[in-house]
């Protein structure tokens, strides 16, 4: 037994957070939002570089056949850094849905895929940008076409609502596909908990009231800390999960990154004061991905339920 | 990564699990707060120690099995999952001989660990005083320097196990000018020498669980000091962070517990207004199972328990209480029957007290791990 990252593991996550950190996510997703993927596209390419869409993609399709860790692993840092598109969709979900030959330029970042799942995903991420769109139904696969835009709380999260086409026949693995999806939506929000979380000690050890930093404050500080430790005791029920990939350890991590996720954005909020409430900061994007994260992919009592049957 | 455990290590959990199912006591045994249950822990700790399961990570020579960390907390989930009682012995056990593997001499070591492991010795914990609690370097008992040793006055209190233990483990002052953390000596002390008094209280339970201890001049000898005189902050330390840290609460207890609470749930029709917090309270036992197993790779690749130690702490406290409280509301009306479940959730109570409060966990977590400015506590 060897509960811990590989060094590769932990170099792939730094390189993934040096890149990413480089590129402006922020704005991307903002233009992302408005209709213009072009700067989110962008960074899905150099990603694609890195080897992250390329990631489940089995070897025989150029893909680096790595495992569930790693995706973890990956998706966890694309959550940090709060990075727009489908990547649920593309990178965990759709390498397990079919062996097929578009998976080869999925591998190298030039497909993107747009993937509904009855009932969990009712709605497509991104279906106008995506060139496969599939929807999964009882285990089979359909063409889809996307309906009208919706709205989501998330702006920079385009969903669509399927309507279905052409049969492509029985998944290959539709129950692998739905974990994967899960697992990659669970890491994105311990992720982006981290991200909430580093940002408010940052902004609590410089933002002073009453001639003193608002973090040396005990009711501050006492918030920050059930959030670090929510946090820390999630990850490893993601990696956990990510080991044996099995239904109850998917959804106990499933629900505990989110937990830990949405009191980092609520507790981020309160630290942050009228500053993290307004549109040109940051924390917003988290918070609301956040959100729209924690129904994705299997709602909180979905996957509570799941723990207990 | 990988959870995969090697043939040695799945044969020595089959032992384990084989023993204890042929020798935990088919009757839960009375609590160790009584004086009749104290004889029976005691004597079922013996029996543990006949068998060598009483201390698997020791080395052999005091009675141990030099098992790995990791196999260590395989025996503990099958312990608690085998229904075994809570130890009695658990302060000595998981407290001072972690001190005494660090700091103690080798004298010292032969000396107390063998009657440790068979509690033909049991410990109690003298770290707190009346002006003391969580903060111990406010404590005033002193330790004055003798002929072949030192004299020991002053008071402890909320001492766990202290009414019927042999000896006691604690922080002195001997140097009278010192100050908060400086001039503590770290001594261990016979709870039947002349000029102890032990006066048992009550816990909530009503058994007596916690004793004050009042010293008058009691001679302690200088083999019974561990580490230098006036260190003794430094020596605690170590006792602080595994009590808080891996040792005290092993996972196995609270994935036992939960298994449990999802059987009653169960039993009970899966009543639909407790389902989120039993599925929370699986989730955690869970997690913190996964998180013990990581900081064993961690500590087997040479790391040491720092403040990590504190997140430990609060998370399983507040566990054990949710849990509890969780149980005694699927029981509706009879949860208020003293039982398994209401005793247990007594004594869950105290885990956001002891050992630190859950407060000054959280200023350590935020201070030390954070980052945060260090302010008024």
């Amino acid at each position: 037994m060897r509960f811990a990252l590989s060094g590769e593991q932990e170099q792939f996550s730094h390189s993934l957070n040096d890149l990413l950190s480089d590129v402006d996510t922020d704005s991307a997703n903002r233009a992302w939002a408005e209709g213009d993927p072009g700067p989110g596209l962008k960074i899905w390419r150099r990603l694609a570089e890195l080897g992250v869409t390329a990631l489940a993609v089995p070897e025989k399709y150029d893909g680096l056949g790595a495992t569930p860790v790693d995706l973890a692993v990956g998706f966890e840092r694309l959550g940090y850094h709060c990075a727009p598109g489908p990547w649920t969709d593309t990178v965990a979900a759709l390498p397990s849905l079919l062996d097929d030959e578009l998976l080869t330029s999925v591998a190298s970042g030039e497909t993107l895929a747009s993937v509904a799942y009855a009932p969990h995903v009712p709605y497509a991420l991104d279906s106008d940008v995506a060139d496969a769109r599939l929807a999964v139904e009882n285990g089979r696969l359909r063409a889809f076409t996307p309906g009208a835009l919706l709205s989501s709380v998330d702006g920079s999260r385009r969903l669509f609502p399927p309507v279905a086409g052409d049969d492509l026949g029985t998944a290959l693995d539709a129950d692998r596909a739905f974990e994967l999806g899960c697992l990659a939506t669970a890491a994105q929000l311990l992720g982006a908990g981290r991200w909430l979380l580093d940002t408010s000690v940052a902004y609590a050890a410089q933002r002073k009231q009453y001639g003193r930093e608002i973090g040396g404050y005990q009711a501050v500080k006492h918030l920050l800390a059930d959030v670090a430790t929510a946090l820390t005791l999630a990850e490893p029920l993601l990696f956990g999960a990510a080991v044996t990939l099995d239904r109850r350890d998917v959804s106990a991590a499933k629900v505990a990154c989110g937990d830990a996720a949405h009191l980092a954005a609520r507790t981020g909020l309160q630290v942050h004061g009228a500053i993290g409430y307004t549109a040109e900061h940051a924390l917003g994007l988290r918070l609301t991905r956040v959100r729209a994260l924690v129904g994705a992919w299997g709602t909180p009592r979905f996957h509570r339920e799941r723990v207990l049957s | 990564m990988n959870l995969d455990l090697d043939e040695r290590t799945l044969a020595f959990r089959d032992e384990a699990r084989s023993w204890l199912a042929a020798n935990v006591p088919a009757e839960p045994l009375k609590s160790f707060d009584t004086a009749e249950g104290f004889a029976q822990h005691r004597e079922w700790e013996s029996r543990l120690a006949d068998a060598r399961w009483s201390v698997v990570s020791w080395p052999r020579e005091f009675g141990g099995r030099d098992a790995s960390l990791l196999e260590w907390v395989l025996f503990e989930e099958e312990y608690y999952a085998a229904g075994a009682p809570l130890r009695v012995n658990q302060n000595g056990i998981f407290m001072l001989a972690p001190t005494l593997f660090s700091h103690g001499t080798e004298e010292q070591q032969a000396r107390i660990l063998p009657k440790m492991a068979r509690s033909a010795e049991v410990w109690a914990q003298a770290w707190s005083e009346p002006e003391a609690g969580s903060d111990i370097a406010a404590l005033r008992s002193t330790a004055t320097r003798c002929d072949g040793g030192w004299r020991v006055s002053g008071q402890k209190t909320w001492s766990s196990r202290a009414t019927f233990a042999d000896r006691a483990f604690g922080l002195f002052r001997s140097d009278p000018e010192s100050l908060r953390h400086k001039g503590l000596t770290y001594l261990m002390v016979d709870l039947r020498a002349a000029g102890v008094t032990v006066r048992p209280i009550p816990q909530l339970d009503g058994e007596p669980g916690f004793a004050e201890i009042f010293f008058d001049d009691v001679f302690v000898p200088d083999e019974d000091v561990i580490g230098t005189p006036g260190e003794g902050w430094r020596v605690a330390m170590t006792t602080a962070n595994n009590e808080r840290g891996l040792s005290l609460r092993s996972p196995g207890r609270f994935l036992a517990a939960a298994d449990r609470l999802v059987s009653l749930w169960q039993e009970a029709g899966r009543p639909a207004h407790t389902a989120d917090r039993v599925a929370d309270a699986w989730i955690g036992a869970r997690a913190y199972q996964l998180y013990t197993l990581g900081t064993v790779t961690r500590l087997a690749g040479g790391a040491e328990l720092g403040p990590e130690s504190s997140v430990n702490k609060l998370f399983w406290s507040h566990l054990d209480v949710a849990l509890h409280e969780t149980a005694l509301d699927i029981l509706g009306p009879d949860a208020e029957l003293r039982g398994a479940w209401s005793d247990g959730w007594l004594f869950s109570l105290a885990g956001p007290i002891y050992g630190g409060t859950d407060q000054i966990q959280r200023s350590i977590v935020a201070e030390r791990l954070l980052g945060l400015p260090k302010g008024a506590r």
